[in-house]
């Protein structure tokens, strides 16, 4: 199985575990995962707001860029997934697509429509399967409770990203937690927003945000919380701290990115998942799963 | 059918009222709505239910509640479409709003949110002797917008309202750019300075919440995000809110980085947004960076230009030049 590979700019900037970890279950798994050369950022949403036609005409390159190779891009970040849905279901209007490959024509770059785009949850649950991955698990996460935290794009708007026609996307992470043997506690905060797009705007109302998701993981018994977006990432673990302390509490919730999660029942130690590189220590639920240090 | 529901009570007439779940054992048949089926638990089993509606037929806007933790019409959602495996549904009083009773909630709230906005036109023209008319044309795309039935499901759901009460919420800002976006209303800077205030435009978060449960394909979010593009076009004063400056700076920045170097550079996107000499912000967030420094996964400084970056500087610059064609 192969994909072309859309790591996202988080996973290559303040996110580096994230990458890591994902090549290394990727290959374990036979995921073979060839980066498009050249891509460019999706404009995670923050761009569409000033240019809307910038953001689009970006991610028609990079689909482009994908339809040269042959393949399927695989995301693995909720964020671009999401953008990128929307920008996907924009380009379908021929007319429209026609008006952006007019701007691509000049470097020599067409999309024709009708790119499949996948986040690396779905792949796991639609293209590898929960029992393949059961099967090549060699350590259970019975015991270990762990938190699902979705990210906004990889939920709304649904339509976007097909949920009708693929129902289990709605409840991708619990599966996968699950499969591992892992138990998923269910939150109200799963699947609402992180704060981060707001962190430098109105940090007040961010800090909040995350501060209720993980106290309310924490307070519901979650050894950890599991997402598969690095921008909820780089908030609820990198402003963890900060939105405890405007809340008045402790909080203390790791967050773990969704291959670290299954690297770990794969077998794999913390350095190769980058467990080491987490703001809130992931060491407690490291040694929980089994982890070699 | 046989459907289980189970729905959130309170009585404020109570000593020491709380809220609290009660369940209820129902026929239904399959076409039922949630309506249908909360109207026969009050009539035949419980007259103390204590629920808001009118129409029955998602026009009136007043039987908002939550199915599932969700916001809906209750007269517009049906009930075989909510019900778990074992036969039973979950039925909340609609979010970030005062419970009266039961599923009743206090809207004053939501309507002085919607005074806030001025949602009223504000033409230049003398009053004309019937309406103030508008070509069919320009006025099109903002029938989704006007199709508002002020039923407030966005504001049940938004995750803004949640942490923040002073937010003026999906709904008005909606309403707010009806009236922007509408070309017999000459105020469109007023408004949008309005609109840039702390709790206006800015402190949206995108999550989309509105978009999914407006049972009138309003987008609210959309609209907000129009609002956005609207006030930076115009270059609206930033008024009072420090808030709306970053977030002006945020997009233009992130624009301007995305469109040089192709990805985004976040050390970079950060300090321009929050501004080079805003030394209290950037203090507070040493902190944060030290600790990042520490584990090794600080963004790099200076990220280095994806290969291919002339052809997004290329495609960045071609857009421009569209943009303005089209200003003129
Ligand atoms: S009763 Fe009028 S909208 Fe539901």
């Amino acid at each position: 199985m192969k994909f072309a590979f859309f790591p996202g700019c988080v996973s290559r900037g303040g996110a580096p575990e994230l990458y890591l970890s994902t090549i290394a279950v990727c290959e374990k798994i036979g995921i073979e995962l060839e980066e498009i050369e050249g891509w460019s950022c999706t404009g995670a949403g923050a761009l569409q707001e000033s240019n809307p036609l910038l953001g689009d005409t970006l991610n028609a390159r990079n689909f482009a860029l994908a339809q040269r190779m042959g393949l399927p891009i695989m995301t693995i970040c909720s964020t671009c997934q999401g953008v990128m849905a929307q920008a996907k279901v924009k380009l379908e209007n021929e007319e429209y697509r026609a008006e952006v490959n007019a701007i691509l024509e000049p470097e020599g770059l067409e999309y024709t429509g009708g790119i499949e785009v996948k986040h690396m949850l779905w792949v796991m649950v639609e293209n590898i399967g929960l029992d393949k991955i059961k099967s090549l698990a060699t350590r259970s996460l019975e015991g270990v409770f762990l938190a699902p935290f979705y990210g906004c794009y990889i939920v709304r708007p649904s339509a976007a990203l097909e949920y009708d026609e693929h129902p289990q996307r709605k409840i991708a992470l619990e599966l996968v937690i699950e499969a591992l043997g892992a138990n998923a506690v269910d939150n109200d905060g799963k699947t609402r927003c992180c704060g981060f797009p707001i962190l430098t705007i109105n940090e007040k109302n961010s800090l909040a945000m995350v501060a209720k998701h993980t106290a309310e993981a924490q307070d519901l018994g979650a050894d950890a919380m599991v997402t598969p977006c690095p921008l909820c990432h780089l908030n609820l673990d990198g402003f963890q701290a900060k939105a405890a302390k405007q809340l008045g509490r402790q909080i203390n919730v790791p967050i773990l990115h969704l291959p670290q999660l299954i690297g770990a029942a794969l077998g794999m130690d913390a350095p190769t998942l980058g467990l080491n590189k987490h703001i809130v220590s992931a060491f407690d639920v490291a040694m929980k799963m089994g982890v070699r240090i | 059918m046989q459907a289980n529901v189970s729905v959130r009570r309170f009585n404020p007439d109570e000593e020491d009222p709380k809220s609290y779940d009660q369940e209820y054992q129902v026929e239904v048949d399959e076409n039922f709505t949630v309506l249908d089926t909360l109207i026969k638990v009050r009539e035949e089993i419980d007259g103390s239910l204590a629920l808001r509606c009118s129409c029955r037929a998602s026009i009136c806007g007043s039987c908002a509640i939550r199915v599932n933790g969700h916001a809906v019409l209750a007269c517009k959602t049906r009930v075989s479409e909510h019900l778990s495996e074992d036969g039973s549904f979950r039925v909340e009083p609609a979010g970030n709003q005062p419970v009266i009773k039961d599923l009743v909630v206090d809207m004053n709230p939501f309507w002085d949110k919607l005074r806030a906005v001025e949602p009223y036109m504000q033409p230049s023209m003398p009053e004309p002797e019937a309406e103030y008319l508008a070509p069919n044309d320009v006025m099109l795309h903002l029938v989704d917008v006007m199709g508002c039935i002020m039923c407030g499901a966005c504001v049940s759901d938004c995750t803004v309202l949640e942490i923040d009460k002073n937010f003026l919420g999906p709904a008005a800002l909606a309403k707010a750019y009806r009236f922007v976006a509408d070309t017999r209303d000459v105020e469109d800077d007023k408004r949008l300075k309005m609109y840039n205030e702390y709790g206006g435009m800015w402190d949206c978060t995108r999550c989309g919440e509105c978009v999914t449960v407006c049972p009138k394909g309003v987008a609210p979010m959309e609209r907000i995000m129009a609002l956005r593009e609207k006030a930076i076009e115009a270059k609206i004063p930033t008024g009072s809110y420090d808030g709306a400056a970053y977030g002006y700076r945020h997009s233009l920045v992130f624009e301007d980085i995305v469109s040089h170097n192709g990805r985004l550079d976040e050390t970079k996107l950060v300090i321009k947004t929050l501004g080079m000499f805003n030394l209290p912000k950037l203090i507070g967030l040493i902190p944060v960076a030290m600790n990042a420094a520490f584990r090794r996964k600080m963004p790099p400084l200076l990220h280095p230009a994806i290969p291919g970056v002339g052809q997004v500087r290329r495609i960045a610059s071609r857009i421009n030049a569209i943009k303005k064609e089209a200003a003129k």
